[in-house]
């Protein structure tokens, strides 16, 4: 460290305590938008993981078989399945066991099958993929073969939510972009203010043959500094919030959504580190931008 | 020292100054006369490169001005110490901090700063207040920092914009006694003034400009009516900040 920079950050430090209001002004803008930021990145973390969870209890193709088919056929059709790519495991259903499951299903109005002559539900096979891509896959080749009546796939409901979380996730990064770009001018122009106000003391450096880098330093090192501290309150109530939700509802969700909030230490180290760029990088930014006027040449 | 040759610098249709060309030695003391608008603001922001000139050279130690690198022109300025009429303190710093700037500025040890500005403040006589703040001292001990503060780092000239228009006679002739004792120790001082009584006895080397134009240039000159002010309230300021 040489004096230079130690001269940089004892003129921020003094001038940060001399200039309070300015510099709490720009702290709680940076902050604020900041803590909105980050809410909004913590929710699209647990959208995408929540999505990519989703999309795998999807991933289970049902084929329906003629009554033509045999056990026989049933087996060598089941082979060729196990041969495809992707695939996780391959059950064969009976009728009874479809017809037990639809009973199960309609509850109070399973009587109603009762009455049935015959078992009119047919056999299936019930093909387990890897990912939702393997069972796409498969389908075509699944509906070339002999003694198939019917594939059903979730398909159209997973689709429905693939769409749905990419809306939301796009949502999300367009807020996000607006947040920067409105961060960035409500910082410059705070900023701006605190320019303003030592305009004088910026004039008189030049007069005397101060170099630009050298008149930029203080502010410079005064946006880093507020930027660094405006992460650190920011990353804190983020935490706080975060810690409050998973202990209070994380249960919830694991009943609801079969699936639970992203870890709290891994979301949270991510976002100091995003917290801590984003927060010196605005300071920064705001400083330059704010005192390009002053500095002519 | 400084010699202008033939230079113009208009603002649009106006004129700022027009086909000046000067000399000023080392060790002069200048007086710069003449009524509001008349350029001599512009003389000397041209001098220290906040102006271009439109046509003519500018010549400081046989340097052509004109023709310096924008990463030169902080080492230019830093051979001219100024003083303006408002004196231009810094009110959050103290005495000590404000004359101390200008040496932090140009990157000078701290050792040195600490050495050298009590004895600046001590040839100007403001050694007691190094610890108040701007607002806590007179007008006159004001001006008394800001000349310090312009002369720590040595310059070659000393340009003072009016330094004596808003003190009291008896202050002003202290300011005067104290702009005497810096240019006897070699630094060129080049001063703009409407005061009649500090130009005449003086005695000193005037220069007077009117509509951009070099009227008159005398070794040992004299203050004359037309030099006024048009407005006699005598607000205008070379550096305006």
């Amino acid at each position: 460290m040489n004096s230079r920079f130690m001269l940089a950050i004892r003129q921020a430090l003094r001038q940060i305590g001399r200039n309070v209001t300015m510099t709490f002004a720009s702290l709680f803008s940076i902050t604020a938008i900041l803590l909105i930021l980050g809410l909004f990145f913590v929710l699209l973390v647990n959208i995408s993981n929540l999505s990519e969870s989703v999309q795998e209890n999807f991933n289970t193709v049902e084929v329906n078989l003629l009554d033509s088919a045999d056990r026989a056929d049933a087996e060598a059709m089941m082979d060729r399945f196990r041969g495809m790519e992707g695939v996780r495991s391959v059950v064969f259903r009976t009728k009874d066991e479809n017809l037990e499951r639809w009973k199960t299903n309609w509850g109070d109005n399973a009587d109603l099958l009762d009455r049935l002559s015959a078992n009119p539900v047919p056999n299936s096979i019930i093909v387990e993929t890897e990912t939702l891509a393997a069972a796409d896959a498969l389908i075509p080749q699944a509906e070339q073969m002999e003694g198939i009546d019917k594939i059903s796939y979730a398909r159209d409901t997973v689709n429905k939510l693939i769409k749905i979380t990419g809306f939301i996730r796009m949502g999300a990064l367009i807020l996000i972009s607006v947040l920067l770009i409105i961060s960035v001018v409500v910082v410059s122009n705070t900023v701006k203010l605190t320019v303003l106000a030592r305009e004088k003391e910026i004039t008189i450096m030049k007069y005397v043959g101060a170099t630009n880098w050298f008149i930029r330093g203080p502010f410079l090192m005064e946006g880093i500094v507020i930027g660094v501290a405006a992460a650190l309150i920011s990353g804190a109530l983020i935490a706080g919030i975060y810690h409050y939700i998973v202990s209070n509802f994380g249960v919830n969700a694991v009943l609801i959504l079969s699936v639970g909030f992203v870890p709290e230490e891994h979301l949270l180290v991510n976002l100091a580190v995003i917290f801590l760029a984003l927060g010196v990088s605005i300071g920064a930014c705001g400083s330059i931008i704010s005192m390009r006027r002053f500095l002519d040449r | 020292m400084i010699e202008y040759r033939n230079v113009t610098k208009k603002y649009g249709g106006n004129i700022g100054v027009e086909d000046v060309s000067i000399r000023i030695e080392k060790g002069e003391f200048v007086f710069l006369v003449g009524p509001s608008g008349a350029g001599k603001s512009t003389f000397v922001k041209l001098l220290l490169k906040l102006l271009e000139p439109d046509a003519g050279e500018i010549f400081f130690n046989d340097r052509d001005v004109t023709r310096l690198q924008s990463i030169d022109i902080p080492k230019h300025r830093r051979s001219m110490g100024i003083v303006f009429q408002d004196f231009s303190l810094l009110p959050k710093k103290t005495v000590f901090e404000n004359v101390a700037f200008a040496m932090e500025i140009i990157q000078m040890p701290r050792r040195a700063v600490k050495r050298q500005v009590p004895q600046i403040l001590e040839l100007v006589g403001v050694s007691a207040e190094a610890d108040k703040y701007p607002a806590q001292i007179s007008i006159g001990e004001q001006q008394r920092v800001a000349l310090a503060r312009a002369i720590v780092n040595n310059p070659a000239v000393l340009i003072a914009d009016e330094p004596t228009g808003n003190l009291d006679p008896e202050t002003g002739w202290e300011i005067m006694r104290l702009l005497d004792q810096i240019n006897k120790r070699g630094t060129t001082v080049l001063m703009v003034t409407h005061s009649k009584e500090i130009v005449n006895s003086m005695g000193k080397r005037v220069i007077a400009i009117r509509d951009g134009r070099l009227v008159r240039d005398e070794q040992v000159g004299m203050y004359h009516p037309e030099d006024d002010p048009i407005d006699a309230g005598g607000s205008e300021e070379l550096f305006k900040i």
